[in-house]
């Protein structure tokens, strides 16, 4: 549930108990978050977790009901989107179909006043840098996905904003593009220094672009942390099951386990399938069980198993490993602090 | 595609016919030399009513308050139907469908009703018929046309190309002008021009709201009455078909063009 202790510089936003609901619906419920300048932050969470909402109310697209919102230590509540110093790149990318590329990334300069050869100067180095060099004079309609991205992103950037704020930015491009705009945006946020907020569904996305990620659940944050921290020690049963998979143990079964008699969570990669003439490993809780299920999913092997005692464990193990069948006896293995127990409800 | 059997095109030339054939006949007795009635066929062919309608006074007033009013009832309805679009084509708020009704009605209402209670609120309010109340009861029906145009328009538009707007920086007046704007103009454009042509030949609201005052259609109307140099209601008729089939012509292929385009991004 804990960040770390905030830095002593002034958060690059900061949410104190903002609430924002819609009728009856509390899209976001008492929200405090804080985030630092020059890091990459995710905001994960399933549909309706309001974690588009928070983003929303960062640019000011919404208003919260209650609650504060500061942008590098200005309170921004009240304060219209162009009076901001933050930039969005829109889910569906928002370019204006009226206007060419090199006219659609100099729109936010031309609003400002900027005359005609700086913007045109600036918009063609925008583009440059998201390597869309020479796209000027193309219409958005001419442009494919993941270029019609690249432009929405250098149409966010060229007006330096303080934070960057990126709405599923990924989610309508094909596999192999995105994980080359994901290392690209990953470059592109080191290269400048700046804050980048995004928002995501994809736990994968989250976990291996940010910083830290921030899982949200039901208008609340669940828990916010680095990646590892958050995959390996789950705060809540929703974090284990909405980031990757985890076994989920009662007190009495994680006690067996090895672990504290708490709520706790046990990832199945950490499980060690043990050949049957292997010795016991020393230091690891090892329960016989029978294979209920066996799925091969290329890298790994899942194996569900239930014990004696009636535990289902569910085990992901190296494709190389021994092939075992669907009614097996077999030997786990669950290590020394694999089973970590869970703080929080929800 | 495939092709239409014969009966059917036969009949949509039928049809086609039964619709323009009378236009013909209108451009036909422009050019008759008998005056009284309309024989078929004419019995001779002049240019003389062309000369006649050029010097009647009666009629260019018609025709320069006809043009007056169309043109200020348009301009009234491009600014109030773009504003009521704007306020409904999105928005939600209580009594949303009831308003956006309220505003179609005028158009689906026989035009006598329009006429009738505007001439009856008219008269409660002690309003002496004028110029204006011409204008205020033809902005009853032309604020539908370009409300309708606008709204359909309004809703293909992505709304976060209004939030993208802000996002950069843009204040209402400057989103309204760089992107709105452009992305509803031919909308606008096609509204209003049909919005006018509407205005230009209305009879019956007018007949309601006009006092003394002829605009040109009611002109035609007293003038038919009369058996007196026939003809140049013909002349002034295919006048009315030049003023108004072009605007119409021009909004057509304007929106035509604008699905097009609205089209090609996907």
């Amino acid at each position: 549930m804990h960040a770390p202790a905030p830095p002593p510089v002034t958060p690059a936003v900061r949410f104190e108990g903002v609430m924002r609901h819609f009728g009856a619906v509390r899209a976001v419920d008492g929200v405090d978050l804080s985030i630092v300048p020059g890091e990459f932050f995710a905001m994960l969470g399933p549909s309706g977790s309001g974690k588009t909402t928070c983003l929303r109310l960062i640019a000011g697209f919404e208003q919260p009901d209650a609650g504060h919102i500061e942008i590098f230590g200005e309170k921004v509540e009240g304060l219209p989107p162009y009076r901001r110093a933050v930039n969005t790149v829109f889910q569906d990318y928002a370019l204006f179909p009226h206007l060419s590329v090199g006219e659609n990334v100099a729109y936010g300069l031309r609003v400002r006043g900027v005359g005609r050869v700086e913007r045109e100067k600036l918009a063609r180095e925008a583009l440059a840098m998201v390597k869309l060099a020479g796209m000027e004079t193309r219409r958005p309609a001419q442009l494919s996905g993941g270029q019609r991205q690249r432009v929405a992103l250098a149409r966010a950037l060229v007006v330096r904003p303080k934070v960057l704020l990126l709405d599923e930015p990924l989610g309508a491009l094909d596999l192999k593009l995105r994980e080359e705009m994901q290392s690209e945006l990953k470059g592109l946020q080191r290269a400048l220094g700046l804050s980048f907020v995004f928002v995501t569904h994809d736990q994968g996305e989250a976990l291996s672009m940010a910083d830290r990620v921030a899982v949200f659940n039901e208008g609340r944050i669940v828990q916010v942390g680095p990646p590892e921290e958050v995959y390996e020690r789950p705060a809540t049963r929703f974090v284990a099951g909405f980031v990757g998979s985890a076994n989920v143990l009662e007190p009495a079964e994680a006690a067996a386990l090895g672990g504290a008699a708490r709520p706790s969570s046990l990832r199945p990669e950490k499980i060690v399938l043990l050949a049957a003439d292997a010795p016991e490993p020393t230091g690891a809780a090892v329960v016989e069980a029978g294979v209920v299920e066996m799925s091969y999913q290329g890298a790994v092997r899942r194996v569900t198993a239930r014990a004696a005692s009636g535990l289902h464990l569910t085990a992901a193990v190296p494709a190389s490993a021994s092939a075992v069948a669907a009614g097996d006896t077999i030997r786990l293995a669950v290590p020394k602090g694999a089973v970590q127990p869970m703080e929080g409800e929800g | 595609m495939t092709r239409a059997p014969l009966s059917l095109k036969i009949a949509a030339l039928g049809g086609l016919a039964f619709l323009h054939v009378p236009l013909l006949f209108i451009l036909l007795y422009c050019f008759t030399t008998e005056e009284k009635s309309y024989a078929f066929p004419p019995p001779g062919f002049t240019l003389k009513w062309f000369g006649v309608v050029w010097e009647r006074a009666d009629i260019w007033a018609a025709v320069g308050l006809s043009l007056k009013v169309a043109v200020i009832a348009t301009a009234l309805a491009l600014v109030l139907g773009t504003l009521a679009a704007g306020a409904l084509a999105r928005a939600k708020f209580f009594g949303r469908e009831p308003i956006s009704l309220l505003f179609v009605l005028p158009i689906a209402l026989p035009g006598i009703v329009t006429g009738i209670a505007l001439r009856q609120a008219f008269g409660l309010m002690e309003i002496p018929f004028s110029f204006w109340t011409i204008v205020l009861g033809h902005a009853t029906f032309c604020i539908v046309v370009v409300y309708n145009n606008a709204v359909a328009r309004l809703r293909r538009l992505s709304p976060s190309l209004i939030e993208a707007s802000m996002d950069l920086g843009a204040d209402a007046f400057q989103t309204f002008r760089l992107v709105i704007l452009p992305n509803i103009g031919t909308a606008l454009l096609a509204g209003g021009m049909l919005a006018f042509a509407l205005s230009f030949d209305e009879v019956i609201v007018t007949t309601f709201t006009a006092g003394q005052q002829s605009t040109l259609p009611i002109w035609m109307l007293s003038e038919l009455i009369r058996p007196r140099q026939r003809p140049v209601t013909n002349v002034v008729a295919v006048l009315v078909i030049l003023v108004t089939f072009l605007p119409i012509l021009a909004a057509y292929y304007l929106t035509r063009e604008g699905e097009a385009v609205a089209g090609s991004g996907k």
